[in-house]
């Protein structure tokens, strides 16, 4: 709870239009894109620069009230429920690009700013930013840096952390911070700027990044293969990588996915097959073509029914929104959809798909997989009821037995998603427990009241492993 | 202001009424945000958005809130343009889960007497009785021919209205006399060979206030080959009622509709108002619990096109269509564009007149701020959406802004008269632009 005296001083800070602890304003920050949690904060602030962060966060630290960072809220770990109360930070003021640096190939944000809009700002001069997240039309660079997220060009140019150069953060203290800078080099002491990436909101408010441009790839080509066979797209996959070629894209849909993408996108996707790859591949030109040209040719060997190549950059395009909005279509199955994030080393993404579709087999639940097949990260996808409590509890079942067949075949349990309230109980799982007490000293000496989104990441109580039998 | 017993009558009421697998079918994504213009306008709300007002209608459900004046105030700032739902890969049909909560409201609400009083003479007084329609048309048309106009502008009484209404009277349209809108067609033969045998749905407001535009539509029928009829019996499409929460009088509407058409053995419903084709295309879920109805109100549905799809099915964008030089964009009605899903046959058509160059201005397709009656109960959100579009409409360099509505008409013409510009800017509905280019 809030004190009137309280609320008073961040009314001083923000002013009151940037304050507002009405019911509605309260109830529509009190979810994510994650289903089955939501949970009311005492009050909702816009801070409209980094000076006025560090005030807030002062107070609630005095005070012990949780903080709440929140960018576009589509996180799917209930990363940003506010799950103890207290205050959202939202960062509606603080979206402008700073700064396009084509000198040193840099763009320095603010948190606030839309992912899509970055991408656009930059490729206009020329140049290129990678992680796209399929969220990308609303996410906030925030949301990606704290979530370490990844997207479909990841395979061949990694995730937003292999892009953040310097951060200003705001601790939870108060103390401001730069970390890192425009620099190729630089070993001057720890790397604050890697610890923050992938922290959740849980270790400092982020007010500014500095993030690495490369130059834009001189063509790119796409391509869709058609499989009848689930795991022989799958062995596609780890076969091209073998091959020695890392192309940008390596995305994988199977049929009930492909169905209600077409459902929605109507791109005349083959719905008729079993499992499609999106492959793209980026680059000088005749690199693109001899690697396109080779992965077409493993793709058959793989008894691919049908290699098609993008014929504009228009089809190319349709064709990766299409892919972007699997998660989001999925959901016009069922109410409730609940997806994960398993991701297993690249060689093994034919045993996983194969685990996948025997778990779902056995708990009797309907999973539809897609993902980032090429970065060994699927998301398979169960759509479901939360009205039935039985039906619930096989999926939590089956999903339980998937993270632990991830984690045995030298995987993790989250890839991009992040741990939030939601993988919590899970998180030991992979780390051990000396893992997470060498995190829990970093979050103490950080953030010693647990003010920063307290609930997340740590769990009250970790889940029992299950043991998968084979 | 809801008294705490209305409040409790209308939660009880959604959790009736409201379609919860609907509600729940919002995975919460947000990729409607970017596309929703109150979001946009408001700096980011949440509470403005289509995610933010679904989890509000659920929360009112779930009994986390109650409908308190804040969730009203979310509901009502929403233009219901439905640009949230083309963009939803989940398909949650936002717009129809906006209509009952509104209809929940207003049915449980005790407005002020001012308001009751606006609300019946709108809802039940005027726009269901064609004749009555007509006769405020005429008085209107009294206004304009008798000299009052210029009176009331001369001494300056209009500055008595709020500015965007005293801009309003400069833009509506000469209207037709009382005669003139007595004196309509019924039935009216193709030129040349007949291609197609049509309905003409005529529209309240499009028979009245816009009669020229519906004469222009039944003209360019016929030049396309098309034998129009023109059911007497029609009725208003109680679009304004439905989305008014009104929905009961919306059906009784509906219901004559039905009646006018299902007998006349037409291939198609022609409606050249966005507004109005949206709403009667949505006939079968209006009616789809009365089931005496349902079926008739499928088939119904399934007749209803717009009159530019219509014409670029017959190939109408292929006969000779010239006008002078001029830049020319267009204006997206939301619901043409988001319910009835034409976006192109617009712009194919204009794209073949001679003479016009057409430049797609940015963010056509986002709405307007007219919505029905929003520019006049949300006068400030509205002008400030219709300022974003101007500005996007000036960088066109168009002098022709094209619409396919009249509520989109009427607000682009506003538009035009605020930022100064009618010297070298009009707007147009699009089939009076199409028999300008055809030849009159
Ligand atoms: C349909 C759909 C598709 C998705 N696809 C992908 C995908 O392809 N790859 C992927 O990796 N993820 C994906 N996601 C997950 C999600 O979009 C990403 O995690 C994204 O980065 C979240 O951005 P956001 O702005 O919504 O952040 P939020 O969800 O608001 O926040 C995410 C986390 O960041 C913290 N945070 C936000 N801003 C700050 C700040 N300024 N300072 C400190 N902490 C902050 C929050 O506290 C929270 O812990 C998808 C989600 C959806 C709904
Ligand atoms: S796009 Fe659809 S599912 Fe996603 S938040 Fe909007 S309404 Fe909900
Ligand atoms: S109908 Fe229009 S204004 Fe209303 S939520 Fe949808 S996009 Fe926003």
């Amino acid at each position: 709870m809030i004190s009137e005296k309280v609320k008073q001083s961040f009314i001083r800070i923000v002013g009151s239009e940037n304050y507002d602890d009405s019911k509605a304003g309260r109830l529509v920050y009190s979810y994510d894109a994650t289903p089955q949690f939501q949970s009311l904060p005492d009050a909702v602030i816009a801070p409209r620069n980094t000076k006025e962060v560090s005030e807030i966060v002062k107070i609630c630290n005095e005070h012990r009230i949780p903080l709440v960072p929140r960018g576009s809220g589509t996180n799917l770990c209930a990363g940003t429920c506010p799950i103890e109360g207290g205050v959202v930070l939202v960062f509606k003021h603080m979206n402008k690009i700073l700064e396009i640096d084509e000198e040193n190939l840099t763009v320095t944000v603010q948190p606030g700013v839309i992912t899509q809009d970055l991408i656009k700002a930059v490729e206009e001069k020329g140049l290129f930013y990678p992680p796209d997240p399929s969220s990308m039309k609303i996410s906030t660079i925030g949301g990606n840096i704290n979530e370490n997220s990844g997207g479909l060009r990841g395979l061949k140019y990694g995730v937003t952390r292999d892009y953040v150069m310097a951060l200003e953060v705001v601790l939870a203290n108060g103390d401001i911070i730069r970390t890192g800078g425009k620099l190729a080099k630089d070993v001057a002491g720890y790397d604050l700027t890697r610890l923050f990436v992938g922290s959740e909101g849980t270790l400092g408010v982020i007010t500014e990044a500095t993030l690495k441009l490369i130059p834009m790839p001189e063509t790119k080509k796409t391509m869709l293969a058609l499989y009848q066979d689930l795991e022989a797209a799958a062995r596609s996959v780890s076969k091209i990588i073998a091959n020695k070629i890392i192309p940008t894209t390596l995305e994988f849909l199977d049929q009930p996915t492909l169905a209600v993408v077409e459902d929605y996108a109507r791109i005349g996707l083959p719905t008729n097959v079993k499992a499609v790859l999106l492959i793209e591949q980026d680059g000088p030109y005749e690199v693109v073509e001899r690697d396109m040209k080779k992965m077409a040719e493993i793709c058959q060997e793989e008894q691919a029914v049908s290699v098609q190549i993008a014929r504009s950059e228009a089809e190319a395009d349709a064709l990766r929104t299409a892919r972007r909005s699997a998660l989001s279509a999925l959901a016009r199955l069922k109410p409730t959809t609940i997806l994960e994030d398993a991701t297993v080393p690249r060689s093994e993404i034919a045993k996983m798909v194969k685990a996948i579709n025997e778990i779902a087999e056995k708990y009797n639940v309907k999973i539809c997989t897609f993902g980032h097949a090429g970065d060994g990260n699927l998301h398979p996808t169960c759509p479901t009821d939360v009205r039935d409590r039985e039906e619930i509890e096989r999926v939590e079942k089956a999903f339980e037995e998937i993270f632990a067949k991830a984690i045995e075949l030298g995987g993790t349990i989250t890839g991009e998603h992040g741990v939030g309230a939601m993988k919590a109980p899970y998180l030991e799982w992979k780390l051990g427990k000396e893992g997470i007490e060498a995190m829990k000293a970093i979050k103490q000496a950080l953030d010693p009241n647990g003010i920063m989104n307290p609930g997340k990441i740590f769990a009250k109580s970790e889940r029992k492993r299950v043991v998968v039998t084979r | 202001m809801t008294t705490a017993k209305e409040r409790a009558t209308i939660q009880q009421q959604f959790q009736t009424r409201m379609n919860e697998d609907e509600l729940m079918n919002c995975m919460r994504c947000g990729f409607c945000l970017p596309t929703c213009p109150t979001y946009i306008e408001s700096g980011f709300q949440e509470s403005h958005s289509p995610r933010g007002r679904i989890a509000l209608m659920k929360a009112v459900v779930d009994g986390l809130i109650e409908p308190d004046e804040d969730v009203e105030r979310s509901l009502n700032m929403c233009l219901g343009c439905r640009a949230c739902e083309p963009v939803c890969p989940s398909g949650v049909r936002y717009g129809h889960l906006l209509e009952e909560a509104r209809d929940i409201i207003a049915q449980n609400k005790k407005y002020s007497l001012f308001v009751r009083i606006i609300r019946k003479i709108v809802f039940s007084g005027l726009f269901p009785h064609q004749n009555r329609m007509r006769l405020l048309t005429a008085l209107v048309g009294f206004y304009q021919r008798s000299g009052l106009q210029s009176l009331a502008r001369r001494f300056g009484l209009l500055n008595l209205l709020p500015r965007h209404l005293t801009t309003m009277e400069k833009v509506l349209p000469t209207v037709p006399t009382w005669k003139e809108m007595n004196d309509r067609p019924k039935q009216l033969t193709p030129q040349g060979i007949k291609k197609r045998r049509v309905a003409f749905f005529t529209g309240c407001l499009m028979d009245t206030m816009f009669m020229k535009t519906n004469d222009a539509t039944m003209e360019l029928l016929q030049r396309a080959g098309c034998e129009v009829v023109i059911p007497p019996a029609q009725a208003c499409c109680g679009a304004l009622h439905g989305h008014g929460g009104e929905k009961h009088q919306a059906k009784e509407l509906a219901k004559r509709n039905i009646e006018a058409f299902e007998q006349l053995n037409v291939d198609y419903i022609v409606t050249n108002a966005g507004g109005c084709g949206a709403f009667l295309v949505e006939y079968d879920h209006l009616l789809k619990d009365d089931a005496d109805w349902a079926e008739r109100a499928k088939a119904f549905t399934r007749k209803i096109k717009d009159i530019s799809e219509v014409l670029v099915e017959l190939n109408f964008h292929e006969t000779k269509l010239k006008v002078k030089p001029q830049v020319v964009t267009y204006q997206d009605s939301c619901h043409l564009r988001n319910v009835m899903k034409v976006a192109n046959a617009p712009r194919q058509l204009l794209q073949a007149i001679e003479g016009a160059e057409f430049r797609e201005m940015k963010d056509a397709d986002r709405c307007c701020g007219s919505a029905g009656i929003y520019n006049i109960v949300e006068p400030e959100m509205s002008m400030q959406i219709l300022d974003y579009k101007m500005q996007m409409a000036k960088q066109t360099k168009a002098t022709t802004i094209v619409t396919a509505n009249p509520g989109c008409l009427l607000q682009m013409k506003l538009g035009i008269e605020r930022e100064g510009l009618s010297s070298h800017m009009r707007a147009v509905h699009i089939v009076d632009f199409l028999l300008e280019a055809s030849g009159e």
